[in-house]
């Protein structure tokens, strides 16, 4: 089937099998490859893109769900040479180790931003929940991430 | 992981999702947040050979006030309860509830009506519904017609929704008064081990039990207990039983039924 999807401002369309997920057509299909697969079982939120706005586990929705919307990929996040505020704070505060849960992290949390700007460490802790991280026990990210919010409200 | 093959189509509204329902029978599957449906078929635990998307049905995503009810269309997803002002207001353990589900990144996805149609024992949204005495309205190629909660859930992953019927509409009494929801989880984004979700409606209190069973049970024996006068101590005493706890990596059927046994009590102490 075909599906028409705008990623990154971009107008993508491909012949793609309906069991296509939309993580495999943004890595395999687009070769964006800074949307990782951590789980595959949509737990670790390695895959977390945004759909029309909202986060979502890219692994757990069919292209064909997102045919006809706008993806925002961690390559489309940065506004031009300007890093977005959650990246600049995960650079600044040491929110990443090896880096593999990252992009994922960063979408969901810039997500949360878009909702509520300046929320407490708990609601970031409480809105990352679906996001998992093996090396960095958490409060790194959590600091980038007020880091981040603090910058946005200046 | 990779579903297997499946011939995909969209329904723009209810009764289109009827017609490809009555067209391809038991091969086909509605889809509708996918996000219990895609990891079955990612594990060949289920295999149709068509999806109806009917995520697009947007006249199905509300929540309204009707008389002493309030309805919700079966594609509301979890966000929306979770962010509902009329719910907040009106029934505020299902807005509670639903902010338990999974994570936000899954809340976006998930709707009420795919929780319900799954008729996982182990979901929170169903023992909320079946605390709350709700009605579920489905609509087939003869028309809608009413379930009862109570007699909604038939089996493991089965309910009364004949293959050919589409879930519309979920409709729960307005109760506003005394609620609960005790979610018991290691960690957070967790399914529950054991969950309680309770309600004071009119003049009865109602008690869903999450993954107590097979399938989505109310706790009966509770119930009765505090209709003929017990104190919430003695009913709570009674959690257990008539279930059939399951026993798995998590915990044993000992241990959720001493679960359950105290988050009734500490529901019915919310309550008060
Ligand atoms: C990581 C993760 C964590 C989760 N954690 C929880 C949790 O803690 N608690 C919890 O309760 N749930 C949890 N869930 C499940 C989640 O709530 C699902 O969204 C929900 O169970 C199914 O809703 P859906 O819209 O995604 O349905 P789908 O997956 O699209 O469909 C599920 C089933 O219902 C059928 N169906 C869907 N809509 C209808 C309809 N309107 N009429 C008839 N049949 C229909 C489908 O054919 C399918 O068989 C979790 C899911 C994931 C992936
Ligand atoms: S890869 Fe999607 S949630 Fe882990
Ligand atoms: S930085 Fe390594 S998994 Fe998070």
């Amino acid at each position: 089937m075909k599906v028409e999807i705008t990623i990154n401002g971009i107008r993508t369309s491909h012949e793609v099998e309906p069991r296509t997920l939309l993580v495999h057509y943004i890595r395999e299909v687009e070769g964006l490859t800074g949307t990782h697969v951590g789980c595959d079982t949509s737990n670790c939120g390695a895959c977390t893109v945004h759909l029309d706005g909202e986060a979502v586990k890219s692994c757990t929705v069919l292209a064909a769900q997102a045919d006809g919307s706008e993806v925002t990929t961690i390559e489309g996040l940065a506004d031009g040479d300007e890093w977005h505020p959650v990246q600049q704070g995960f650079h600044e505060c040491h929110g990443l180790q090896c880096g593999y849960c990252t992009p994922g992290m960063v979408m969901a949390a810039a997500a949360l931003l878009e909702e509520n700007a300046d929320p407490t460490e708990l609601e970031i802790r409480t809105n990352l929940e679906g996001n998992l991280c093996r090396c960095t026990g958490y409060q790194m990210i959590v600091d980038s991430v007020r880091w981040a919010a603090d910058r946005s409200s200046q | 992981m990779i579903p297997p093959q499946f011939d995909y189509t969209r329904a723009g509204s209810a009764e289109e999702a009827i017609a490809a329902l009555t067209q391809h029978g038991d091969e086909a599957k509605l889809l509708a947040g996918g996000h219990s449906l895609i990891p079955l078929l990612k594990l060949r635990l289920a295999q149709p050979s068509v999806l109806i998307d009917i995520g697009r049905v947007k006249d199905l995503s509300y929540v309204r006030t009707e008389g002493d009810e309030v309805a919700i269309g079966a594609l509301t997803r979890h966000r929306d309860l979770e962010r509902s002002d009329l719910l907040a207001g009106e029934v505020p353990l299902l807005a509670e509830a639903a902010r338990h589900v999974g994570d936000p990144q899954v809340r976006n996805r998930g709707t009420i009506g795919g929780s319900l149609s799954h008729g996982d024992g182990a979901s929170d949204l169903p023992a909320v519904v079946l605390a709350l005495g709700g009605t579920l309205v489905a609509q087939g190629p003869g028309g809608r017609r009413e379930i009862a909660a109570g007699d909604f859930f038939e089996g493991f992953l089965e309910t009364a929704l004949a293959p050919d019927e589409l879930l519309v509409e979920v409709r729960v009494p307005k109760a506003p008064g005394g609620w609960s929801f005790q979610k018991f989880n290691r960690r957070a984004q967790d399914w529950a081990i054991v969950g309680v979700a309770a309600a004071t409606v009119g003049d009865s209190v109602g008690v869903g039990l999450v993954n107590m069973a097979s399938v989505p049970v109310r706790a009966t024996a509770v119930e009765d207990a505090l209709a003929s006068g017990s104190s919430a101590e003695d009913a709570a005493a009674l959690a257990a039983e008539g279930t059939e706890a399951p026993s798995d990596i998590h915990g044993s059927s000992e241990y959720r039924q001493h679960l359950a046994r105290v988050l009734v009590a500490r529901a019915l102490g919310e309550l008060a």
